[in-house]
């Protein structure tokens, strides 16, 4: 596995490399090929050194050519870090390594010796090699990730006063400006349409395929790609307000707010480079000199070669390039799946969520009212059966309901409308009158009809059926008797049953459902999505509580998360450890007061982003053990001679370039 | 009052200690860097000249890791 990586990795740099051209977008900065060039330039030397019959100081000499060529920066770096007293750095443990070995070959040639100069070169070859193929790959998941959210617009199109249009900056768009986008643009600017019907394809966004029917009067929100139609759409924001500026945002931003395994390395690299090297002075001084007072040869060479081996072995690039480079893989990842989050800490505690704490309306249920039961009463199928022209006795109270309350714009007629999903004739009803609290009264095709609730029924003096269903009640009467009733109720989302089972599968210990609902809606609710505890009745202060409540019920290092729709819901994102918001196109309160934002409206996205920030951990921690394991293995082995500078190379080098290709599997975590 | 801006750095622990030099500076509130995104945020202290800061904290980055450049438009 990653070897093919590697291999793919490497084609990739030969690739980029030999395409060289100036315009395209090319792999290596112009940096990154000057160090490549010394590479190849010393390797070539070296090896033509190997067959140089040079003795001695001239050999020496020839190979100071090829060192310098290649460590030249590392040399400088090193002293100018101890001028500025910064001693303790890679450069410094580099540099020390390689004078300390090509000096060791001199000592050994004063004394009539063969000295060895290979290693010292050969040292800085592979660590120069390390640090681009680390620039190199860094850049190229940088490169990547930017690619998964490639959702900036370049211009926007503008109509001038003459009627031609002109591409402009989106920043330069003022708000209430009219723009035009034509099919294969992005909308660069949020707005409501104006004219137009089409697609848009919102996967840029929300990591869903389905396109986005829209048409006149829609809002519609930047970053989506437009399909089929022209579209013609007011601004309603500026671009730096739009939802598209603000996601770029907050990816881009993502990567200051460190995790705790980020700030740890970094305290732990503060101590653990001049431990290291305090270490090394150590095997190379005491050993000999305890030697020296046994009345044994000192044997100051072999030490002093083993404590530079040690110093090579010891530098800890592995993990400080390594972890921010899985988290921001990870967190890049999840961007391309629709989840953004704000920050490795938070993607480092979503892996530790214990208790999820969902918002009902608009979280695990659709927040759109639906008709979902229809019950005309006995008396008035019978009827119906009896006139074949009414279409039979459902459709027909329907029909009543939806034109009785026609005028109304009420969520509820709005669901009636929508079941009934013919158009409404306006000169088929008359008298319509609102009694406020109770319903409508209308004359629909000749015939009294009244739709209300049951203080509507008792007004009137007709006695109506008990329903036993959830939700709310629309009582319908015809002409003074009693039809029936429609049962409306908003809508559980299809895939919160699964969402839930998903979460406990992942490890969640308790999910809790928090609703401003009656006490019979949410139960029932709770009960069909098999969650584990619901609070119904509340007020929005008494969201904050609950959710206070449950903080204060678990162990410290157990993760609550809140998850809501982002509108009123900003008290209790902020007051949980990780809040997620929810369907947050569009809802820019969301984005800002959340710490995860799911794009698009599906629950199950929670899990995923549980399972994407569990990955990326693991991938942290098996670096984190591979690096510390390889280098403590070699570092003891270094101490006791047995193991050489080559074996030193692959501890640095290699552990590095295993821990980057290992944390660039964090982006394709969500797959 | 924050602003970001480009930065070129090398590697992620020159990075680091950019960010630790560029806290240091005089009217710094807050200084935070992404090697990944190669980018730096600052957040300047009330009343500080945001322009002379920056030449400050260019100068303090330079110090610690030479090759690194911080863009000031």
């Amino acid at each position: 596995m990653t070897a093919r990586f590697f291999w793919i990795e490497v084609k990739d740099c030969f690739e980029h490399v030999s395409a060289k051209s100036g315009h395209e977008v090319i792999s290596m900065t112009k940096k990154q090929k000057k160090v490549l060039y010394r590479i190849i330039i010393a390797a070539v030397l070296m090896v033509g050194l190997y067959f140089v019959p040079a003795e001695g100081y001239v050999k020496f000499a020839l190979y100071l050519i090829p060192y310098f060529v290649i460590g030249y920066d590392i040399l400088r770096k090193a002293a100018l870090g101890i001028l500025h007293g910064e001693v303790f750095d890679e450069n410094f443990l580099m540099a020390v390594a390689t004078v300390g070995a090509m000096l060791l070959g001199v000592y050994n040639e004063s004394r009539g010796m063969e000295g060895e100069f290979s290693e010292g070169v050969a040292v800085m070859l592979f660590y120069q090699i390390g640090e681009l193929f680390q620039a190199v790959a860094v850049g190229r998941s940088r490169r990547n990730i930017s690619a998964l959210m490639d959702i900036r617009p370049d211009y926007a199109n503008v109509e001038d006063e003459n009627g031609n249009l002109q591409q402009v900056d989106p920043e330069d768009v003022e708000t209430g400006t009219v723009i035009l986008v034509r099919p294969g643009e992005k909308v660069p600017i949020d707005g409501v349409v104006l004219e137009g019907t089409s697609s848009l394809n919102t996967a840029a966004l929300t990591g869903e395929s389905a396109p986005r029917e829209i048409t006149a009067g829609d809002e519609v929100i930047s970053g989506c790609v437009n399909i089929t139609g022209l579209l013609k759409i007011r601004t309603t924001k500026e671009f730096g307000e739009s939802t598209v500026a603000k996601i770029l945002d907050l990816v881009e931003n993502s990567s200051m707010k460190k995790a705790r395994t980020e700030n740890f390395i970094t305290k732990f690299a503060k101590y653990y480079t001049p431990a290291v090297c305090y270490s090394a002075l150590a095997l190379a001084v005491i050993p000999s000199v305890v030697n020296l007072i046994m009345g044994n040869p000192a044997n100051w060479s072999t030490w002093i070669i083993r404590a530079l081996t040690f110093l090579v072995i010891s530098c800890p690039c592995a993990l400080v390039i390594s972890i921010p480079l899985s988290f921001f893989g990870g967190i890049g990842g999840a961007s391309a799946c629709g989840i953004l989050v704000k920050g490795s800490n938070y993607l480092e505690a979503l892996a530790k969520t214990k208790y999820v704490v969902f918002d009902k309306t608009g979280t695990l249920t659709k927040g759109v009212f639906e008709v979902i039961d229809i019950c005309p009463s006995e008396e008035f199928s019978r009827s119906c059966a009896a006139d074949p022209a009414s279409g039979g006795a459902s459709p027909r109270l329907v029909e009543y309901a939806a034109y009785a309350e026609s005028y109304s714009t009420h969520p509820i007629s709005k669901s009636l409308k929508k079941a009934y999903g013919q158009e409404i004739r306006p000169d088929r009803i008359s008298q319509v009158e609102e009694i406020g609290g109770h319903g409508v009264t209308a004359l629909v095709d000749g015939v009294q009809v009244a739709a209300g609730n049951e203080k509507l029924m008792k007004k009137l003096g007709i006695s109506w059926q008990k329903n036993t269903g959830v939700g709310t009640v629309v009582h319908v009467a015809a002409n003074g008797r009693y039809a029936g009733y429609i049962l409306i109720s908003d809508v559980v989302k299809e895939q919160s049953r699964e969402a839930v089972a998903a979460l406990k599968a992942a490890g969640v210990k308790k999910t809790v459902m928090l609703t401003g609902d009656s006490r019979t809606v949410a139960e029932h609710v709770a009960q069909k999505l098999g969650l584990d505890q619901v609070k119904s009745e509340l007020l929005p202060a008494g969201k904050v509580e609950a959710v206070e409540e449950l903080l204060g019920e678990k162990q410290p290092r157990e993760m609550l998360a809140f998850v809501g729709d982002g509108i009123n819901d900003a008290p209790v994102l902020s007051r949980a450890d990780i809040g997620v918001a929810m369907g947050a196109l569009g809802s820019d309160a969301a984005i800002e007061a959340a710490d995860i934002v799911l794009m698009d409206d599906n629950p199950m996205k929670l899990a995923l982003a549980i399972r994407i920030s569990r990955k990326c951990l693991r991938i942290v921690t098996e670096n984190i053990v591979f690096a510390l394991t390889v280098k403590a293995l070699c570092l003891v082995l270094g101490a006791l001679g047995m193991a050489n500078m080559w074996v030193a190379i692959f501890a640095d080098v290699g552990v590095m370039v295993l821990a980057v290709l290992n944390a660039v599997r964090c982006l394709r975590a969500g797959k | 009052m924050k602003k970001t801006y480009k930065i070129e750095v090398d590697c992620a622990n020159c990075a680091l200690k950019m960010e630790e030099a560029a806290k240091k500076v005089e009217g710094v509130q807050e200084a935070s860097v992404s090697f990944m995104t190669q980018k730096m945020k600052v957040e300047f202290a009330e009343g500080a000249d945001e322009r002379a800061v920056m030449q400050n904290v260019r100068k303090a980055c330079k110090k610690v890791e030479d090759d690194c450049e911080i863009f000031l438009d």
